[in-house]
């Protein structure tokens, strides 16, 4: 059943992503990403990991989805239409996308029949994530915050207009 | 008093470095006081080692360690000195003429603006010169001996402005360097036959070889080589007459008194080895007999005093290894002992002479000098004479005691040996009466200038003058009432020869034939020079320019038998040649083509390189994706 | 959520591992062909996650959190990327007033 749930999702998320690459307006593209996104938080539900499924949800869905709503806005990117590149470059690069792939699975597979380990309740939760976070992961934890802050700075900055002497 | 011995090369050292660092900054005088009196001290430090020397008989060696050198597996090499009679007796001559010199040159030298750079140099072959005859290994004498050739190309070419002067130190570098390679040879193979670099080993083991050992006899041959180019002897002679481009104290402390002798130390030295390898004596002998009557000849027809004394000084030293070869070693050492003293004096005497005639070194232009310089017309005079080899001067008993051993050897020896004598005494008789007699052939203002030297100069003179008459009473033969004293001083320096001769080393002639043999010298030499006072003093003949014409014979003494420039034609000239070819097809053709061509790879790739900015980020990406996908293929496709 | 826990099926990492290479290579096939550059740096975010999905499915499968935290950390990392990110892009907008990448060419030979 969970097989089912599974492959479910799996066809979501490749279909939307597809649809992001293929979308005419930049809108479109943005949209599908947050289908990508919602099926994604399903793919972690499935693995146990609801902690990660909401701050996913949050995160990117809620959070740089937006960002990304509102620079498109700005720019006016309504219904523009790009530039194509040449039609060789579209194969060149269709044909290489399909070779990583086949590389990565190819040196991936087989891996291991491994059957998932048995877990404790307190997997994937925010207790038990946390309680990893707050003693192993505690410095990088900390320093995130100065990432941040430096994020924020930089952002800032960045996006001032400068009034030309 | 042996604690001391290292003071003795020390303190020339020490002047060395004092006078190259500070000279500049001190007055003349300083300079020279601190650089003669760093001779002098060592000369008062040898004579003290000296005195208990001569009162032991038959004294051993002292041997001073002084530090470890060379310690690599079996080989093991130290400095140290060994003092014996024969580095003794040479460290007195160094040091003592050294000195007078040093004073001399205070004088002498006393305008020139490299004042300091003369004395550091000087010091500094003192020096080298020391190392070389109280080292007590061929290491360390092939440090003195390399020491030495570096102090004698840079005072020779002291006056550097001047492009020929530089030349010559060059040339005396160079043909010395030729000989060099001879001795390192010799020094190698010595190693190899005797795994030991010590004089005393050698000694030691050296009895029980065979006569006539092949390994002996190439050692002596090599080591021969070596002391023809350091003591100008055929064919490697050709620098020191160039080498009086340097100033006279110069030529007469390094080119006659001690540098050129460095070659007649060495054998001495090695005397048990060449009395193993008879076949090397008579090439010994031979060459120097041969250098002895070449130069003498060519020095009849000199013109500059310089030169005329410079092939004087290849001719006695061309006597010097005459005597080797016959094996009379004491003999040449005395020869060379006697020879310092007046060659010195000869030397100085000349530079006084030049000094006078600021700066005219011409003899066909000096004349009369005998009123304006009183006493050095009286000790050059002397030192003339003493040359000649007439009695009781000193050269009189060296050179007779060669003459002696020589007819021994063979009657005919003594005849070519007495030969060269008569022309050394006819060409320094010559000498002697166109620089000081008949009437003055230089200009009005040479005329004005002329004065005797300052006491710097003269005093100096007066001592080797009186060197020059005494010095031979240090050997005087049996024949007339002397105790040869030399001969017995050297006894136990020539031990191990007279063991493998089994016989005396001094060959004895009987009293009369002796006498015969003086008498018959001496007044072939007498008749000699009296003829050249005919010739030159009573009838006033002086030689003719250089423009006018004159016989074969002449051209060919005066032109010094075209051996420079035979040399120059078969040796210099295709080596400049081949130089020029190689220089243009391999240096300039391969060379510089490879050397070029890996930097024009570096450009055309570059170039080429270029191309991949496009300025395109789609097509940097594309790059970076194909790049990821490589590595990862390769990583996981071959493992 | 507890009996989701419990039932595996036969899911293995492989499928895990597909899904991630495929999501993966979709996202470079976007950032090769598109020219907007806001379409580029949205695969840029697909791959993040696609490498997100395979850790998450990795920690998982052998039980240990480390790779949970990991993918916060990634995605910590990835917003304030696209903070800094999209401020550097509306500058470049405001610049050359086109989303175009092609139009960045000054540092061509």
């Amino acid at each position: 059943m969970l097989t089912i749930a599974f492959y479910i999702l799996a066809t979501l998320t490749i279909a939307s992503a597809l649809m992001v690459l293929f979308s005419k307006s930049p809108i479109y593209s943005v949209l599908w990403l947050v289908v990508c996104f919602f099926s994604i938080t399903g793919h972690y539900i499935l693995l146990d990991a609801d902690f990660l499924a909401i701050v996913n949800l949050i995160v990117y869905a809620g959070a740089i989805m937006v960002l990304f709503l509102y620079v498109i806005m700005l720019m006016n990117l309504n219904k523009e239409s790009e530039p194509q590149k040449p039609m060789w470059l579209k194969f060149a690069s269709v044909i290489t996308g399909c070779l990583l792939m086949v590389v990565l699975a190819g040196a991936l597979k087989g891996y291991s029949e491994l059957p998932p380990a048995i877990i404790t309740e307190e997997f994937g939760t925010a207790k038990g994530v946390g309680k990893v976070l707050f003693t192993e992961f505690l410095m990088p934890f900390e320093v995130a915050s100065i990432l941040f802050i430096t994020a924020m700075v930089g952002a800032v900055i960045l996006g001032k207009k400068h009034v030309n002497d | 008093m042996e604690k001391f011995a290292w003071l003795i090369p020390a303190l020339p050292l020490i002047g060395f470095l004092f006078s190259i660092f500070f000279g500049k900054k001190v007055s003349k005088n300083v300079v020279a006081t601190v650089a003669s009196l760093f001779v002098l001290i060592p000369f008062i430090i040898t004579v003290i080692i000296f005195i208990p020397f001569i009162s032991v008989a038959e004294a051993e060696a002292i041997r001073i360690p002084l530090l470890e050198w060379i310690n690599i597996g079996k080989l093991t090499v130290n400095y140290s000195f060994q003092l014996d009679q024969l580095s003794l007796m040479m460290m007195l001559v160094i040091t003592g003429v050294g000195f007078l010199i040093h004073v001399y040159s205070a004088g002498y030298m006393h305008g020139d603006e490299g004042f300091h750079r003369f004395f550091a140099y000087l010091n500094l072959f003192i020096f080298f010169m020391l190392i070389l005859v109280m080292g007590s290994n061929f290491l360390m004498l092939f440090i003195g001996w390399e020491g030495v050739g570096l102090c004698s190309y840079l005072l020779i070419g002291f006056w550097y402005k001047n492009m020929d002067y530089n030349k010559a130190a060059n040339k005396a570098f160079i043909m010395n360097r030729i000989g060099d390679l001879g001795l390192l040879l010799g020094i190698f193979l010595i190693y190899l036959r005797f795994s030991s670099f010590e004089y005393s080993r050698i000694a030691y083991e050296a009895i029980d070889i065979a006569i006539g050992d092949p390994i002996i006899t190439s050692i002596t041959i090599l080591l021969f080589i070596g002391a023809i180019g350091k003591s100008a002897q055929l064919p490697l002679f050709t620098w020191l007459p160039d080498a009086m481009a340097g100033p006279t104290p110069v030529s007469a402390l390094i080119h006659a008194a001690t540098m050129v002798t460095a070659g007649v130390y060495l054998i001495i030295r090695t005397n048990i080895l060449f009395t193993l390898a008879p076949f090397t004596q008579e090439i010994v002998m031979f060459v120097g007999l041969a250098t002895a009557l070449f130069a003498a000849t060519i020095g009849l027809k000199q013109n500059d005093i310089k030169k005329v004394l410079a092939y004087s000084t290849v001719s006695q030293l061309g006597y010097m290894f005459f005597a080797l070869g016959l094996g009379a070693y004491t003999a040449a050492y005395f020869h060379l002992f006697t020879h310092a003293f007046f060659k010195a004096l000869l030397f100085l005497g000349s530079g006084s002479v030049i000094h006078a005639m600021s700066g005219e070194q011409d003899l066909r232009k000096m004349g009369g000098l005998k009123k304006a310089l009183p006493i050095t017309h009286f000790t050059f005079l002397i030192g003339t004479i003493a040359i000649a080899g007439l009695p009781p001067l000193a050269g009189f008993f060296s050179k007779d005691q060669i003459l002696a051993s020589a007819f021994a050897h063979h009657p005919v020896l003594w005849i070519m040996g007495v030969l060269g004598a008569l022309m050394t005494a006819f060409y320094m008789f010559r000498l002697y009466y166109l620089t000081f007699h008949g009437s003055f052939r230089g200009t009005h203002e040479q005329e004005h200038h002329l004065h005797e030297s300052p006491k710097s100069m003269t005093i100096p003179l007066i001592i080797l003058a009186v060197m020059s008459v005494i010095a031979g009473f240090v050997n005087v033969p049996e024949v007339l009432g002397g105790g040869h004293w030399l001969d017995n001083f050297f006894a136990p320096l020539l031990a191990g020869t007279t063991l493998i001769l089994e016989e005396n080393v001094h060959e004895h002639l009987s009293h009369t034939i002796e006498y015969i043999l003086m008498g018959s010298s001496v007044l072939a030499v007498l008749a000699v020079i009296f003829y050249a006072k005919i010739r030159y003093q009573n009838n006033g003949h002086v030689p003719a320019d250089d423009a006018e014409p004159m016989s074969f014979l002449e051209r060919l003494l005066s032109k010094k038998y075209y051996v420079d420039e035979i040399y120059d034609a078969i040796i210099s000239t295709p080596i400049v040649k081949g130089a020029a070819l190689v220089y243009k097809y391999i240096e300039v053709n391969i060379i510089d083509r490879i050397v070029n061509g890996v930097g024009q790879v570096v450009v055309l790739s570059s170039q080429t390189a270029r191309f991949l900015q496009t300025g395109n980020v789609g097509f940097y990406i594309f790059a970076m994706v194909i790049g990821a996908l490589v590595i990862l293929a390769a990583n996981s496709f071959l493992h | 959520m507890e009996n989701i826990t419990q039932i595996t099926g036969a899911l293995t990492i492989n499928h895990y591992l597909f899904l991630s290479s495929i999501l993966f290579s979709i996202g470079v096939m976007g950032v090769l062909l598109r020219r907007n550059f806001i379409i580029i740096f949205m695969c840029i975010e697909l791959m993040l996650n696609a490498v997100n999905i395979l850790l998450a499915a990795f920690s998982r499968y052998s039980g240990n959190q480390s790779g949970q935290v990991f993918v916060f950390f990634i995605m910590v990392v990835a917003a304030a990327e696209v903070a800094v990110g999209l401020a550097i892009l509306v500058m470049i907008f405001r610049n050359i007033r086109t989303t175009d990448i092609n139009a960045l060419k000054n540092l061509k030979w």
